[in-house]
C-alpha cells in the first residue's frame, strides 16, 4: 500500500488498463449503472427543478452554516444526544476510540460512512486494539481483502463475483468456487448476523442532519445501519459539517435525488430518521471538519461542499469508468474525489485534476449541480501556479507559448513540424512519443491552409 | 456581415482541408468571409494544462486579428468555447469581452445565424456522427443524454439536409473520445482506451466514415482507426456539409 500511495493515476491507471478485458467489463458495469440514472431520472419530469431546488438549498447552508450548525447542536443536545467536534481526522478518531475506552468497548460494527474512511479510522482503531467489523456487504468485502473502498456508492464495484466467493472461500468458510451472488450474500448475513448480535458500539455515518430537529437520516439498502444501532448500546454517528440541511421538509428533495443518482432507485431501502437515544442507549455525534472549512473560503472550490456522495459522476465518468476507483488514490475517487482531495493535501493530489478530458458529463448528472468540470480546470491553474506541476511539462507549456505567441515563429514551427513528420517520421513515431504508442501520428499536408488561403483567395 | 475565419492551429497546420472546406462552404452561402493571417491559437493548450497565465500574448493577438468583425466563425468546438469562457487581454478586457460574445462554431454559426435549411450537398455514405464534448456540453450543439430536457441536434439537422446521407446510430450517443488536449499524451493509456472504444462503436455500427465538429477529436480517432489497419475515415462536418 505505501509503494501504492505515492503512484500517480497515469500510472496507477496505466496498470488498470494492462487487463484490457477487465476494463471493458469496469467501464459496462458503471455504464449499465449510469443507465439505470438515467431511466429513473427521465421517469420524474420535474428532474431539472428537483437538482435546481437542491443545488439552491445546498447553496443557502453553505451560505449560513455557523448558524444552522449551531441549531443542530443546540436541538440535537435537546433531544438527549451528545455531540462532539473534532477540527481534523486525527481529532475524530481520538473521539472515537475515547467514547469506546469509557464504554469499555473493544469491539464495533460499522455501516457504510466515507468520512471515517477519509480519516483512516479503521487503521487507527486497530493500531489501539479495536476490532472493527464493516457491515455494508460492499465495504466488508474490501475490508476483507484489505483493501479501501474503489467508489463511494458501490464500494467493491471493481472485484468480479468470482474474487468476492475466493474471498468468501478463505474467510468465511463457503465451499471453494462458489460465485452465486444469492449463496455468497447468504453468507456474508450468516457471518454479520452474529456481528450485530454482540457488538456493543455500532458506528454509521450520516447522510442529511437537519437543523431544524436535531435529527440525522441515514441511508441504506441493506438495513445494515439499523441492525447495528438498534442492537448497539453506544451508537457513534459521524457526519461531515456539511451535511446539514435546513428543514424536515427538504428531504423530501434530497431522497428523491439521491437513489436515483446513485443506482437508479427510487429510494433507498432504508432512510432512517434517528432523533434521540432509546432508553439505556447513548447516542453520539462527530461534527468534522477537516478541512472543509479551508474549501469553504476557497471562492472556485466551495461549491464542491453541496455533495451528496450519490457516486452519479464516478459512474458516468469516462476515465472513472476506464481507470478504476484505486487509480486516484484517495478515499474519494473519480471527479468528485478530484475536486476535493487537492484541498487536503494538494501535493500528493497534484495529479488527480489532470486525470480528466473535462467533457463535463459529471458536472450534468450532479444532482446538486456542482460545476465539477470547471472546478478541475480551475484546480489546475491553482496547482501550476502553486508549483506542483512537473519541470518537463512546465518547459513544454514555455515553448509553446513562445511559438504560439508569434505568428512567423508558428508559421516557421508549422512548417519545420510537418517538414520532419513527413520525412523524418522516425523522430516522432517512436517510443517517447506517448501518442504514438496505440495511435498514429496524422498525415502532414504539403500545405497550411494559411498558405493554400494565400495561393487561392485574393487578399482584401 | 463581415466575418473573421478562426482555423485553430492544428487543423492549419495538419487538416487544412477542414479549413478549405469551411471556407469554401461560407463563401458558397454568401458570406464575406476573411482569414486573419496573423492568427495562431486560442490558448486553450497552455489553459487546458494549467497555464492559463501563460496565454496572455495569445490573447492579445486574438483580439488584434478579430476585434474588427462582427462574427468570428471557427471549425472547432473546443477552441471557440476556450474564447468565449476565457478571453481576458490586461490591454483593452472590454474589446476581449465584445470577442467573447462574437464568436461561433460554424455549426451553430450555420444553423443559429444564417438559418440554414436547404444545402446543396451530397455524400452518399453511412456516417457516424461524434459529439464532441465542449461542442456538445459547453455550446449545446446537442441536447445532452444526461438532462432530461428535450432531444435537439444542430450538427444533425445540417447532415440531414445532406442528399444520400445515411446517419448510423451509436451504442452511446455522447461519450468522450478521450483526446482532451494535454490529456492525450499525459493519461495515455485511458486516453486512447477511450478513442479505441469510440471508434469500435462506430465499427459496430457500420460507419465509412466519423464525422463531427472537432477535428481534435477527429484526428484522435484517426489516430486508432490508422493504427488498427481500418478502411473508416474520418471527415470534418465541414468538408461533408460542403460535398457535391
Amino acid at each position: 500500500m505505501t509503494d501504492e500511495a505515492i503512484k500517480t493515476h497515469p500510472e496507477l491507471s496505466e496498470t488498470f488498463n494492462q487487463d484490457e478485458a477487465r476494463v471493458d467489463w469496469h467501464d459496462e458495469t458503471l455504464w449499465w449503472i449510469r443507465q439505470k440514472r438515467d431511466k429513473s431520472a427521465h421517469s420524474i419530469p420535474e428532474w431539472e427543478m428537483l437538482r435546481e431546488t437542491a443545488s439552491q438549498i445546498k447553496n443557502n447552508v453553505l451560505s449560513d452554516l455557523g448558524k444552522y450548525l449551531v441549531s443542530f447542536e443546540e436541538k440535537a443536545l435537546a433531544n438527549g444526544i451528545i455531540v462532539h467536534w473534532a477540527a481534523d481526522a486525527a481529532e475524530h478518531n481520538r473521539i472515537v476510540h475515547d467514547i469506546l475506552q469509557k464504554n469499555g468497548i473493544g469491539q464495533m460494527v460499522k455501516s457504510k460512512s466515507m468520512l471515517t474512511e477519509e480519516c483512516h479510522l479503521n487503521e487507527y482503531l486497530e493500531q489501539h486494539g479495536i476490532d472493527v467489523i464493516d457491515s455494508d456487504l460492499g465495504e466488508r468485502i474490501v475490508q476483507l481483502a484489505k483493501e479501501p473502498p474503489s467508489h463511494i456508492v458501490l464500494p467493491c464495484i471493481h472485484k468480479k463475483k468470482e474474487e468476492i466467493g475466493e474471498l468468501f472461500y478463505r474467510h468465511l468458510g463457503v465451499p471453494e468456487g462458489t460465485s452465486d451472488p444469492q449463496i455468497l450474500t447468504e453468507a456474508a448475513r450468516q457471518h454479520l448476523r452474529e456481528t450485530f448480535l454482540t457488538r456493543k458500539a455500532a458506528l454509521t455515518g450520516v447522510n442529511f442532519a437537519i437543523a431544524e430537529t436535531g435529527e440525522f437520516v441515514v441511508c441504506t439498502n441493506e438495513g445494515n445501519a439499523d441492525m447495528g444501532a438498534h442492537l448497539a448500546d453506544v451508537h457513534i454517528a459521524s457526519m461531515g459539517m456539511e451535511k446539514i440541511i435546513p428543514e424536515r421538509k427538504h428531504l423530501g428533495v434530497f431522497l428523491r435525488l439521491l437513489t436515483r443518482s446513485a443506482t437508479g432507485q427510487p429510494i433507498t431501502t432504508y432512510s432512517s430518521h434517528f432523533k434521540k437515544p432509546r432508553p439505556g442507549q447513548e447516542m453520539h455525534i462527530i461534527i468534522v471538519d477537516n478541512g472543509r472549512t479551508i474549501q469553504m473560503g476557497r471562492a472556485d472550490f466551495r461549491a464542491s461542499l453541496k455533495c451528496i456522495r450519490c457516486g452519479a459522476c464516478m459512474n458516468t465518468c469516462p476515465v472513472y469508468r476506464r481507470s478504476g476507483g484505486h487509480s486516484y488514490h484517495n478515499a474519494i475517487s473519480g471527479p468528485i474525489g478530484a475536486i476535493l482531495a487537492p484541498n487536503l493535501d494538494m501535493k500528493k493530489y497534484a495529479d488527480l485534476p489532470f486525470a480528466s478530458t473535462l467533457c463535463g458529463s459529471c458536472s450534468n448528472v450532479c444532482p446538486v449541480k456542482i460545476d465539477i468540470h470547471q472546478q478541475l480546470y480551475k484546480w489546475r491553474q491553482v496547482i501550476v501556479k502553486e508549483g506542483y506541476a512537473d519541470t518537463s511539462k512546465k518547459i513544454g507549456m514555455q515553448l509553446m507559448t513562445f511559438t504560439l505567441s508569434s505568428p512567423v515563429i508558428y508559421r516557421t514551427a508549422g512548417k519545420a513540424g510537418r517538414w520532419f513528420l513527413k520525412h523524418v517520421p522516425f523522430a516522432v513515431n517512436n517510443k517517447f512519443n506517448p501518442w504514438y504508442k496505440h495511435r498514429d501520428m496524422p498525415e502532414a499536408p504539403e500545405e497550411s491552409f494559411g498558405e493554400w488561403y494565400k495561393r487561392n483567395v485574393k487578399q482584401k | 456581415m463581415k466575418v473573421g475565419l478562426f482555423i485553430p492551429c492544428y487543423v492549419d497546420q495538419f487538416y487544412p482541408n477542414a479549413g478549405i472546406a469551411t471556407y469554401q462552404l461560407l463563401v458558397k452561402l454568401g458570406v464575406d468571409v476573411t482569414y486573419p493571417s496573423g492568427q495562431t491559437c486560442c490558448g486553450q493548450p497552455m489553459a487546458n494544462s494549467g497555464f492559463e497565465h501563460l496565454t496572455k500574448d495569445c490573447n492579445q493577438l486574438f483580439v488584434d486579428n478579430f476585434a474588427e468583425f462582427d462574427y468570428i466563425v471557427s471549425p472547432s468546438g473546443s477552441c471557440v468555447l476556450h474564447i468565449k469562457d476565457h478571453l481576458h487581454t490586461d490591454k483593452d478586457e472590454q474589446k476581449a469581452l465584445v470577442v467573447r460574445t462574437k464568436v461561433y462554431e460554424l455549426v451553430e454559426f450555420l444553423v443559429d445565424i444564417l438559418k440554414v435549411e436547404n444545402l446543396q450537398s451530397s455524400f452518399p455514405h453511412k456516417v457516424g456522427l461524434h459529439q464532441s464534448c465542449h461542442g456538445q456540453r459547453g455550446l449545446f450543439l446537442t441536447q445532452m443524454t444526461e438532462l432530461v430536457a428535450p432531444y435537439f441536434s444542430k450538427p444533425q439537422q445540417l447532415l440531414s439536409q445532406v442528399k444520400g446521407l445515411e446517419l448510423i446510430e451509436l451504442s452511446r450517443t455522447d461519450e468522450c473520445c478521450g483526446f482532451g488536449g494535454t490529456f492525450c499524451v499525459v493519461e495515455e493509456a485511458v486516453s486512447s482506451k477511450m478513442g479505441k472504444d469510440r471508434v469500435k462503436d462506430h465499427l459496430d455500427h457500420g460507419a465509412e466514415y466519423i464525422t463531427g465538429a472537432d477535428m481534435s477529436c477527429l484526428m484522435h480517432m484517426e489516430g486508432i482507426l490508422k493504427r488498427e489497419n481500418s478502411k473508416v475515415k474520418v471527415l470534418h462536418i465541414a468538408e461533408i456539409l460542403n460535398a457535391e
